[in-house]
């Protein structure tokens, strides 16, 4: 279990670098469809940044802010929002993950319906991906075992 | 495509990578893989796949650095070899 960090400049430079690592995986999120970067990039700089909060304010901390049950619901929405997007379009007598149809219930033209569906996937992409980065570090660091949330009192 | 500037982070990326493998401590091993994705990183990013460098330097830089730490801290940090 990783505790909390007793050096002040080391938190306090965590704490002001964090939200600007999370704005630009945001940006890198939104303009994956015609720059660099994308769903599963954005996802993992998002990843990053509640890595660097679990090290720098311990796990106990960090649990606050994304709880086990908040993984647990990102990793699965996420993919529901994939597979949605996708199951809607073949709702709308379109193929898989065929944006063009989402243009009749978005009331925009085709382009730009498929510009707006495949944000949404990207979307969805990095809510699984964030989650299950941070489920996958917070299971090494803490050998498997359940959270701190569950069993402070008898082991410890 | 600059050839000199190439062949120089090539350079980079074999030392690192020969390194990396004959470093005895692993912590070391594991920061001096995180400077060989780095240089591969580089590499791509100048033969004009960015979309790959993005990848390379977020995921096997960032993340797979800190996964393999906190995978040292919880064993140990002296190879058995």
């Amino acid at each position: 279990m990783i505790n909390k960090s007793d050096d002040i400049i080391v938190m306090t430079i965590a704490r002001l670098i964090i939200p600007f690592i999370q704005l630009y995986a945001l940006y890198v999120l939104m303009h994956g469809h015609y720059s660099p970067g994308g769903g599963f990039q954005g996802g993992v700089i998002l990843g990053a940044s509640f890595i660097l909060l679990i090290i720098t304010h311990g796990i106990v901390e960090a649990r606050k802010k994304i709880s086990k049950k908040a993984i647990t619901l990102f990793s699965s929405f996420g993919v529901f929002i994939y597979a949605g997007i996708g199951a809607l379009c073949l709702i709308l007598s379109g193929n898989y993950l065929d944006y063009g149809y989402l243009s009749k219930i978005l009331h925009v033209d085709a382009a730009h319906a498929r510009s707006l569906g495949i944000l949404g996937v990207e979307t969805g992409v990095g809510l699984a991906v964030m989650a299950v980065m941070v489920s996958i570090f917070i299971n090494i660091s803490s050998f498997g075992e359940s959270a701190p949330e569950n069993n402070t009192d008898e082991e410890e | 495509m600059i050839t000199p500037f190439n062949f120089i982070i090539m350079i980079f990326v074999l030392i690192c990578a020969i390194t990396a493998i004959t470093v005895k401590d692993l912590l070391s091993a594991v920061v001096i893989l995180g400077a060989y994705s780095f240089f591969m990183c580089l590499l791509w990013a100048e033969m004009g796949a960015v979309d790959v460098a993005f990848t390379e330097a977020s995921v096997s830089s960032g993340i797979g650095t800190i996964l393999m730490v906190v995978a040292i801290i919880k064993t140990t940090r002296r190879s058995k070899d």
